[in-house]
């Protein structure tokens, strides 16, 4: 799971639960994979992140490095700014570990990558 | 677009996987005539729903490159691994989460494709009730009443998924009523289009394509 990914991802369908976003990350495998810059995807993907999600979610599994807690007003002509997103958007990936509820503490396993958010019938 | 290669599954796959049959290859075909319109489109989030072997996904991610985020989800969580196996063996990147059908995704109006071949076949209601408790491949065929029960539940929730400009391709059969399905989306606010049908041994498909008015 990329936390491009990890962006996107929910546990409201829990019952009881009103946001279940974002969802809290326990990391037990992460592989950093270099993968192509393609500084125009970036641009258009930015818009539609939850830019705090991806920040505090980095730093949890400990990749934020230098990445700007903000997103600045001019980030578009920043190269540099834009190579660095990419990096912790597509190329640190959780193998193996958890999504945690923020409001119930339930936990998504993941495996081999895969986040598995099936819940059982007495969850729905 | 190229047809992914499957040459790593076998008859062992396939007893827990849907087998890419007539429908896939025909949605494949679908999204290849719409290949200009999803370029020049540029979508960043491309989602499959019910991969199942992950060939329509891997078909998208190869002819979109680096372009567009592929993400896969299935319900079944072999078919989940067989995707993430499709992918990486015809060198592309396809992010595979479990879950039914959206439920656990978050982002509002920010998906630009939404692909689903959902289970279509008119069967007795209770073959969905009973795969919910054991989970067998019956699940990636089985539609219930006139094959609607599974793609319905989706419907309601299009107008939030899809982007301003995104679009919604759906592989459906006569049986399933496309006339119907096109008043319930109209109601949703979109319009809808055949991109491609076909007769195959007694199936009438088609690939559907909605997008908002």
């Amino acid at each position: 799971m990329k936390l491009l990914t990890h962006n996107m991802l929910t546990s409201k369908c829990l019952k009881g639960v009103n946001v279940g976003y974002p969802l809290g990350i326990v990391a037990k495998d992460i592989k950093v994979l270099e993968t192509e810059f393609n500084s125009e995807f970036v641009l258009r993907i930015i818009p539609k992140l939850d830019w705090d999600t991806l920040w505090n979610a980095a730093d949890s599994i400990g990749h934020s490095g230098d990445l700007p807690r903000t997103l600045c007003d001019d980030y578009e002509n920043d190269v540099e700014f834009l190579k660095k997103a990419h990096h912790v958007l597509l190329e640190v990936e959780v193998i193996n570990g958890e999504l945690v509820c923020p409001e119930s503490g339930r936990k998504f396993a993941i495996n081999k990558g895969i986040p598995n958010m099936l819940l059982n019938e007495d969850e729905l | 677009m190229d047809t992914p290669s499957l040459s790593h599954l076998s008859v062992k796959d396939y007893a827990q996987i849907y087998e890419p049959a007539e429908d896939s290859f025909l949605l494949i075909d679908a999204l290849e005539q719409d290949l200009i319109f999803l370029q020049k489109m540029k979508p960043s989030v491309c989602v499959e729903i019910g991969s199942g072997s992950g060939v329509v996904i891997t078909a998208v991610a190869k002819a979109l490159g680096t372009n567009s985020h592929c993400i896969a989800i299935d319900i079944n969580p072999v078919a989940c691994g067989v995707t993430q196996r499709t992918a990486q063996l015809n060198h592309t990147e396809v992010e595979v989460v479990t879950m039914d059908l959206m439920s656990g995704f978050h982002w509002d109006n920010r998906i630009d494709v939404l692909i689903f071949n959902p289970p279509y076949v008119v069967t007795p209601s209770e073959e969905i009730l009973e795969n919910k408790v054991y989970g067998d491949i019956t699940r990636a065929w089985a539609g219930g009443e006139r094959g609607r029960e599974v793609m319905d539940r989706l419907f309601p929730m299009v107008p939030n998924l899809l982007s301003l400009y995104g679009a919604f391709y759906l592989v459906v059969i006569s049986e399933n009523c496309p006339d119907d399905i096109k008043r319930v989306m109209d109601e949703l606010g979109f319009d809808m289009n055949i991109v491609k049908e076909r007769k195959v041994r007694g199936e009438h498909l088609l690939v559907l394509k909605f997008v908002r008015k």
